[in-house]
């Protein structure tokens, strides 16, 4: 238990230094919205009906572009080696990885959206579902990304790579995540639905991907 | 004994025998059965009282939509018992399945947006069915991506059966996908438990496109894995034979 924290805090110390990716992917995240709004256009009524889902979206893709950094450094000083040889269950190690990317980035982006959701005029009510939908999906995103990223550990340039991975099995988390952010704006009943599959992918992805996970890394280290 | 029988086939030279021997069968299969299957579908089968001429789709697209999953499946359970029981021909099957499927896949998806346009107004519509398979086209290229940019062989093959049977999650939802959410795609008329919803006389030439299907995708199947493995026994060659530091010297 203190070796898997000690991995989480050594991550999430890697993640906020030089060279860490934390502040640059909530950076991407901002300004993807950014761009997405300078593409729409000055139309505020428009915008929030759309906001959630780009919201949802820019997460995603913020999450997508810090996944190679999850294992690359690791594998590349050879700590990773240490990490596998030395863990007594790897898919515990592999869950911490992903434990720490999702607090330097899921967590990080989630707190970063109520300053986002004001460019995107989303009213005061409309907020909360969105936090909460981020909140229950951002887990799952950096669960199922690391998977991706210990799947291409060993490659030199993965990024596009885990891109193309991971994008499909990222579906069902972001239909569910955005569906849930917006039946919550609206009000529409469906809201729980969407939040209880939401939090059911997530925990799916809790089970499975760290042992898909540790099987991938030890195949990569041989 | 089953496990002997499975590795019986595990014998590059004994495949390659059966192989040679059972490509002619199964393209001469798929090709009568398309011809006598394209037959019926075309001039000796009813027009639907409801869609007239345009269900006559319905004989290429249900078959090549059953074919991308079919092939999804064969895909992940070849990875499987190339996972448990290292079996050294089930990680080429499994490679070799891939772009088959991706491209069954993309006939689906091709004729279901032909059959959409006159149908539903639309060329495509993002509902349960269609997104999943949709998603089930981008899962073969990931899986095909991986096995590219993997340099090792053995290890391309192990991290892209892991990736397979990931992916298999998906299937479950595009078969079930027309019953759990609200769907414009039509529900299963064939496999159901009371039964096929469909007159006989659209099944005949239906089930003899199935066939002729799943023929190819056996012919191309077998014919995809003996290059592959002709081309790694050339690999193997080459670098024994030492001609690669000789290139180098040329250059």
């Amino acid at each position: 238990m203190n070796a898997l924290l000690a991995i989480i805090a050594r991550d999430i110390r890697l993640a906020f230094r030089a060279g860490g990716g934390a502040l640059q992917a909530v950076s991407f995240f901002a300004l993807t919205i950014v761009l997405f709004a300078l593409a729409v256009g000055p139309n505020l009524e428009l915008m929030s009906e759309i906001a959630a889902p780009v919201l949802w979206t820019a997460a995603l893709l913020a999450t997508l572009i810090s996944l190679e950094q999850i294992y690359r450094a690791d594998r590349e000083d050879g700590s990773l080696d240490v990490l596998v040889e030395t863990s007594s269950l790897l898919a515990l190690t592999a869950l911490a990885k992903a434990t720490a990317h999702w607090i330097s980035t899921g967590l990080l982006l989630t707190a970063a959206t109520p300053v986002l959701a004001l460019l995107l005029n989303i009213e005061g009510a409309a907020l909360w579902p969105l936090i909460l939908s981020l909140l229950i999906g951002a887990p799952g995103l950096s669960l199922i990304g690391s998977f991706a990223a210990a799947l291409t550990a060993a490659l030199p340039r993965a990024g596009l790579l885990i891109a193309i991975i991971v994008s499909p099995l990222y579906a069902p988390i972001l239909i569910f995540g955005a569906g849930a952010a917006s039946a919550g704006a609206a009000g529409d009943p469906q809201y729980s639905a969407n939040l209880a599959l939401l939090g059911a992918s997530s925990l799916f992805a809790a089970i499975f991907s760290p042992l898909a996970s540790a099987a991938a890394l030890r195949f990569n280290l041989d | 004994m089953s496990a002997t029988s499975i590795f019986e086939f595990a014998n590059p030279v004994r495949f390659e025998r059966i192989a040679a021997r059972a490509f002619p069968l199964a393209l001469i299969a798929a090709l009568v059965s398309a011809a006598i299957g394209l037959y019926f579908a075309l001039f000796n089968s009813p027009a639907d009282y409801q869609q007239g001429e345009t269900v006559r789709i319905m004989y290429v697209h249900v078959p090549a939509a059953w074919m991308a999953l079919f092939c999804y499946s064969a895909m992940a359970v070849s990875s499987a018992a190339g996972f448990i029981w290292k079996h050294p021909l089930a990680d080429v099957a499994a490679k070799e399945s891939a772009p088959i499927g991706a491209a069954f896949t993309f006939l689906a998806l091709f004729t279901g947006s032909l059959w959409g346009k006159p149908m539903w107004g639309a060329w495509w519509a993002w509902d349960a069915r269609l997104t999943s398979v949709l998603i089930l086209f981008f899962l073969y290229l990931g899986y095909m991506a991986l096995w590219r940019a993997v340099p090792d062989k053995t290890r391309a093959a192990k991290l892209a059966a892991i990736l397979a049977i990931v992916g298999f999650v998906n299937i479950p939802i595009i078969k079930f996908s027309v019953d759990w959410w609200n769907s414009l795609h039509q529900p299963a008329s064939i496999l159901r438990a009371d039964g096929p919803s469909v007159h006989p006389a659209m099944l005949t030439p239906l089930f003899l496109l199935i066939g002729a299907y799943s023929f190819a995708y056996i012919a191309l199947l077998l014919s995809a894995m003996r290059n592959e493995l002709i081309a790694r026994r050339l690999a193997r060659y080459e670098l024994a034979s030492g001609e690669a530091p000789a290139r180098v010297v040329e250059r």
